[in-house]
């Protein structure tokens, strides 16, 4: 190889290079209800995963290369069962989690010469929405704390400018799948896609749970669950008044909406 | 684990660790932190800086001089089949020697939703065995998505106790017993181990440790196959008094601290641990009726021609 690259070069063209593979995907989609986190990606396979639990208050979602985000995955529930099986499981911490993510993603960006195609979002549900943590982990290494909500991959920007309108603290768990998806039926080429439960994955860390707090919400569940957010989003305003509108919309009263049903 | 914990040695166990086994993951990253691990690298040091040409060094030799005897150890847990799934209890005291070391230790454990495991033996490595079984059935459900079959748990936990053979031979001696809800076959199923990891499939109840012997003469005498979940934990709940009352080291129901044995049920709804008020129940009524009958149910003696 004769010819002489300058790092400035070399960086430059890794970083289009992930941003391009990341971009190509569709996005997902993590947000804060009152009742924990919510997590939300479009996923037509039941099989391979983009949310998964990782600890006892912790998860994990990923866009981008599914072999690369799937094998980080399983190093991040490794570095977890290890860090818990030495010493507490209360010592096991999305900061932890995604610093070490961090030092991984970086180290192989620069040393590497195709770096990661991922994003992946690491988020711990505390015992009040104030204490939970979300993490934003990007291909070369940067780690951003997030409030609220995050949007990932595909058209991220437009994802994270619905989602803007749509989210208010402490909303239900109905309103902020109503959001989640709002944010993500406008992406793609134009035409708002139908997400319906069988083209989504979708995922909560309960605040509410002892021990381990995740849970897929899956089958009839999200289906009643999409039913109502719909509802309510056809019913309510665009923008839902905060502290206005934050009970459950008139109509299907009967059924737990809080997600923490056992 | 040192400063090099987080850094490229781990990181690659991590990566490129070939296993959805936390065990295995273990043994490369940190051996030393497994269970019996310390009492296996003492009894190489012991070897290498006693008698160095002593061939006989091993297992008569250590065993004379163990520790093992004054470690705290866990005595007696019998566990049930009914008709519906399995009940595993367990008594509450551990001695070491001839003191009792504690009176409210926990031996029965939930492994995972449809399993529990209780122990009998050196309470230190065994505790140590249990922490390491549910994490590495956990580790492996989380990372596959799957649970493993209840064979497959079974098994596992046969590897680990095998694992602490050197240690079983130095007088360290931890046995397992396992139970669980075989989702597959919609039955209750309980295995026992020896130490050489040999794993036995036991129908239709079993006990072990020091009071097993009683308890299970006891469970032979109460046990049909037509018995409710209830009556089960009775049964469980007979043995284990039976066991406290012959052998020094099983505690019996203690009503005056309120300390009472611990009941585990699975059925194919999950696991479920009795709460303290409800295993009370059932021990005070034992207690009551041995006040009256203090050897307890008498089974019927079939009639004698003579």
């Amino acid at each position: 190889m004769p010819f002489y690259v300058s790092p400035e070069q070399a960086m430059k063209d890794k970083a289009d290079y992930a941003r391009k593979g990341i971009a190509r995907g569709r996005s997902g989609v993590v947000i804060q209800y009152d009742g924990g986190i919510l997590f939300v990606a479009p996923n037509p396979s039941s099989a391979l995963h983009k949310i998964s639990e990782i600890y006892d208050r912790i998860a994990f979602a990923a866009v981008g290369r599914y072999n690369e985000f799937e094998n980080l995955r399983k190093a991040g529930v490794r570095y977890a069962d290890y860090t818990g099986y030495q010493y507490d499981r209360s010592d096991v911490t999305a900061r932890g989690l995604a610093n070490w993510y961090a030092q991984i993603l970086g180290q192989f960006f620069t040393e590497s010469n195709k770096p990661f195609e991922v994003e992946l979002v690491v988020a711990e549900v505390g015992e009040s929405p104030i204490s939970d943590q979300i993490y934003r982990i990007t291909f070369d290494g940067s780690v951003a704390e997030e409030h609220g909500f995050v949007a990932m991959g595909g058209q991220a920007d437009q994802v994270a400018a619905v989602l803007k309108d749509h989210y208010a603290d402490d909303l239900p768990l109905v309103r902020a799948l109503g959001a989640a998806i709002a944010g993500l039926a406008g992406q793609g080429n134009g035409e708002g896609t139908e997400l319906g439960a069988s083209q989504l994955e979708v995922g909560i860390l309960a605040r509410d749970r002892v021990h381990r707090t995740f849970r897929r919400l899956t089958g009839a569940r999200l289906e009643v669950l999409l039913a109502e957010a719909a509802s309510a989003e056809g019913s309510g305003p665009a923008r839902p008044a905060p502290g206005a509108a934050d009970e459950p919309q008139p109509g299907e009263a009967a059924s737990p909406d809080d997600g923490v049903t056992p | 684990m040192g400063s090099g914990f987080f850094a490229g040695r781990f990181i690659a166990a991590c990566m490129d660790a070939g296993t959805s086994s936390f065990a295995d993951l273990v043994a490369a990253c940190a051996p030393e932190t497994l269970p019996g691990a310390g009492a296996a690298a003492a009894a190489q040091l012991g070897g290498a800086t006693g008698a160095s040409g002593a061939a006989a060094q091993g297992v008569s030799g250590a065993a004379g001089e163990s520790a093992g005897p004054y470690l705290p150890h866990g005595t007696t847990i019998v566990a049930a089949r009914f008709d519906g799934g399995v009940v595993m209890a367990g008594d509450r005291r551990s001695t070491a020697g001839n003191m009792i070391a504690q009176r409210d230790i926990e031996k029965v454990f939930r492994s995972d939703d449809f399993s529990c495991v209780g122990i009998a033996g050196v309470a230190g490595i065994g505790l140590e065995l249990v922490r390491l079984f549910q994490l590495e059935l956990e580790h492996y459900e989380k990372l596959e998505g799957r649970t493993l079959s209840l064979e497959g748990k079974a098994n596992r936990l046969s590897a680990f106790v095998r694992g602490n053979m050197s240690a079983a031979l130095q007088g360290l001696v931890v046995v397992p017993l396992f139970a669980g809800y075989d989702e597959d076959a919609g039955r209750g199923r309980i295995f026992s181990y020896d130490v050489a990891g040999g794993r036995y499939e036991e129908r239709p109840y079993h006990s072990i440790g020091s009071g097993s012997i009683f308890a299970k003469g006891s469970l032979k005498k109460l046990y049909t196959d037509s018995l409710s979940d209830r009556e089960v934990i009775m049964a469980c709940m007979q043995a284990l008094y039976d066991a406290a009352d012959d052998d020094s080291a099983t505690g019996g129901p203690d009503v005056a601290r309120q300390i009472y044995p611990v009941v585990a049920m699975i059925t194919a709804d999950g696991f479920r641990r009795l709460s303290d008020a409800e295993s009370g129940e059932y021990a005070r009524a034992v207690v009551e009726e041995r006040m009256r009958e203090p050897s307890g149910p008498v089974a019927p003696l079939p009639p004698v021609t003579s």
